[in-house]
């Protein structure tokens, strides 16, 4: 590849805010299943409560599989321990919020959503900081190597899930929101809970300004142009591991920020709160085309809504489905649906 | 004695793995759920069928052929696109039987896992000689004891057979330069998903020996992600890529984590005043250790026991011939 195409891939990337010329397709499917869906519920309240839950849960599983994505794709390097900072995050938002219950049990708005803020600080800056640990100890020596970094990663995820259940303890915790975000609006018939709402509008607006920041800034160029070709990169001159690394920080954090939303849709709270989430990243991104972050979001929210219709009409179903789902989109599109790289 | 079945199972399914890991370079989370499948199959047929060689026949069958069927779909799917994603793919795979397994209850016992009759021949009620031989009774227990280690030993033999064979040479071929062994003219997605069929029916027998040994199944002991863990730390410990690793892999697994665990569950009440030293070493941590001990010796120890042995031979072989030029 030359240096011609590159600058010519970095303008058709750069083109895409060319509504014509975009890929509509894929987004096409996740409002066909959602009409789908409508027909086989039934009731609109229950199908639009079921749909803002499955948003939500797209939201979270954006928020974790965005930094994966990016990360896999511009250094190839699978992080197999990416779950371990979703838990890490998790426990900070429990370990911060035991120490502010005076902001959080106060009826006050703007008192909680503080409270909510200074927890998703600390718990991404938190997983970030053991994400660049990890990335140091742990990734650094096997850069290329695919096999040993699964090996790796997972022995690496195991112990700071270990580490985690030394600190707390490993018996099941409870976890509330500050009051204010709790409860919920009622539209019509339709139950609107109020957390499910703020989670999808905190993932639309990280997907924003992932978005833009991809698109707008120099490192957003720097790291879509690394994604289609790392190796030319280094060429014109660029430190793409320094780079590497501040994205396997920023991922990280992301993690840590979906562990919050997470724990707190869950309410519940143990050592393997991340590994599930984990494996809908993976599925997410395989779906959406690695690297690739419109893909990322448009898979993460189709995923989520088909499950969690599935499995209200047939409980048992609801991971099998998602298999199902995945196996279908690979076999239409299979290198994702909106294909960044050549490898 | 139960330690060398526990051994000789942990052979075959330690072995069938290291086929994917070791030889061809893939990893499969899925492996345990073979394993799991195996033993599920041959549980529930004994379980609904009752205490009849015929359950344990069309438990066992059964079993293998879903396992057949699943290691062809998900090899063939997750493959055709890119390898790395087999361990992505192989992992949701397994994760979702795991929770099929728990929400089908009825048919599996869930959580608690279901505890079943084996044929009378096989238990400890079944007298063969009625007086005891070398203090050591004789009875329907010895004879699965024996069957079990006979069955694994030559399962073991057939996987020697298999990666000393043509197929395992272009395994190999694979496992060092894919584009090389492609360019060949090898089918090189054909030769990766016949060779994860052969490691899942391979682990499909083992969950079967294992069943009818502990007349138990449930997740803890087939499906976990612990026991997928103890798998991975087994291939690693004895080396990837040779069978014998397996053995002796299995071999130091199952004693330490026997010795090992008692000797720190003896240690542990001893050490409970100190801070910091009762919270790393309890009874409950052991699976950090593992973790620990993992990730070290994939850094510093990559070859195993066994390969770091074979290299040195390798090497005293070098110098003796150069010493006799």
């Amino acid at each position: 590849m030359n240096r011609q195409d590159i600058s010519e891939t970095a303008i058709s990337i750069g083109s895409t805010t060319n509504l014509l010329k975009r890929d509509w397709l894929p987004i096409m499917i996740v409002i066909a299943a959602a009409l789908i869906a409508l027909a086989f519920v039934g009731s609109p309240s229950i199908w639009l409560t079921l749909t803002l839950a499955g948003l939500a849960m797209g939201m979270m599983v954006f928020i974790v599989a965005s930094g994966l994505t990016l990360i896999f794709g511009l250094m190839d390097v699978l992080n197999f321990g990416h779950g371990a900072f979703v838990t890490v995050g998790a426990y900070l938002a429990y370990a911060v919020l035991t120490m502010m219950t005076g902001l959080t049990v106060a009826d006050n708005l703007l008192l909680n959503v503080l409270a909510l803020i200074a927890v998703v600080v600390v718990a991404a800056v938190g997983a970030g900081l053991l994400g660049w640990i990890f990335e140091r100890i742990i990734v650094r020596r096997v850069y290329g190597d695919h096999l040993k970094q699964i090996l790796i990663t997972m022995g690496g995820m195991i112990v700071i899930e270990q580490v985690v259940m030394m600190i707390w303890g490993s018996q099941e915790k409870l976890i509330q929101l500050p009051t204010s975000l709790r409860g919920a609006f009622v539209m019509g018939d339709a139950v609107v809970e109020k957390y499910r709402l703020l989670v999808v509008v905190f993932g639309s607006v990280l997907f924003l300004a992932m978005y833009f920041s991809l698109s707008h800034t120099r490192i957003g160029l720097l790291i879509r142009a690394g994604v289609e070709d790392a190796e030319m990169i280094q060429a014109l001159g660029y430190r793409i591991r320094r780079l590497f690394v501040g994205l396997f920080v920023v991922g990280s954090g992301l993690a840590g920020f979906g562990g919050v939303m997470w724990v707190f849709y869950r309410g519940t709270l143990t050592a393997d709160i991340g590994g599930e989430l984990m494996i809908l990243a993976f599925i997410v991104i395989i779906m959406g085309g690695l690297g690739s972050i419109t893909g990322c979001f448009i898979s993460a929210i189709l995923v989520s809504v088909v499950a969690n219709y599935v499995a209200f009409l047939v409980p048992e179903m609801a991971m099998t489905s998602t298999i199902i789902l995945l196996v279908a989109v690979i076999s239409w599109r299979p290198r994702g649906l909106f294909p960044l790289t050549k490898r | 004695m139960s330690v060398f079945v526990k051994v000789a199972i942990f052979v075959v399914l330690v072995g069938s793995f290291d086929l994917l890991l070791g030889y061809t370079g893939m990893i499969s989370f899925a492996h345990t759920m073979y394993f799991g499948i195996g033993a599920y199959g041959t549980g529930i047929a004994l379980k609904s069928m009752g205490a009849s060689w015929e359950a344990i026949a069309i438990g066992f069958l059964s079993a293998a052929l879903l396992s057949f069927v699943i290691a062809v779909a998900v090899g063939l799917f997750s493959m055709r696109t890119k390898t790395i994603f087999f361990a992505m793919i192989t992992l949701a795979v397994a994760n979702a039987f795991a929770v099929l397994v728990n929400q089908f209850y009825t048919i599996t016992g869930g959580h608690d896992g279901l505890i079943f009759q084996i044929p009378r021949i096989l238990k400890p009620a079944f007298v063969i000689i009625p007086r005891d031989v070398f203090g050591v009774p004789i009875n329907g227990t010895t004879l699965s004891y024996y069957g079990i280690l006979l069955i694994s030993g030559l399962l073991f033999l057939l996987m020697l057979r298999i990666v000393n064979s043509p197929f395992g040479r272009v395994l190999q071929a694979i496992r060092e330069n894919e584009l090389r062994a492609e360019a060949l003219g090898f089918n090189v997605l054909g030769h990766r998903v016949v060779v994860s069929c052969i490691a899942a029916v391979l682990a499909c027998v083992a969950g079967a020996l294992n069943a009818l040994w502990l007349r138990f199944v449930g997740p803890e002991v087939t499906l976990d992600l612990q026991v997928m863990l103890d798998v991975l730390l087994i291939v690693v410990i004895g080396g990837m890529g040779t069978l014998y690793g397996a053995v002796i892999g299995a071999g130091v697994f199952v004693l330490a984590e026997t010795y090992l665990q008692s000797a720190i569950a003896y240690i542990a009440p001893m050490i409970q005043e100190t801070p910091m030293l009762s919270v790393i070493i309890h009874p409950d941590r052991w699976v950090f250790w593992l973790g620990i001990l993992f990730v070290v010796s994939v850094y510093y120890f990559p070859e195993g026991i066994v390969g770091r042995l074979r290299n040195r031979a390798i090497k005293r072989a070098a110098t003796k011939k150069w010493m006799r030029w």
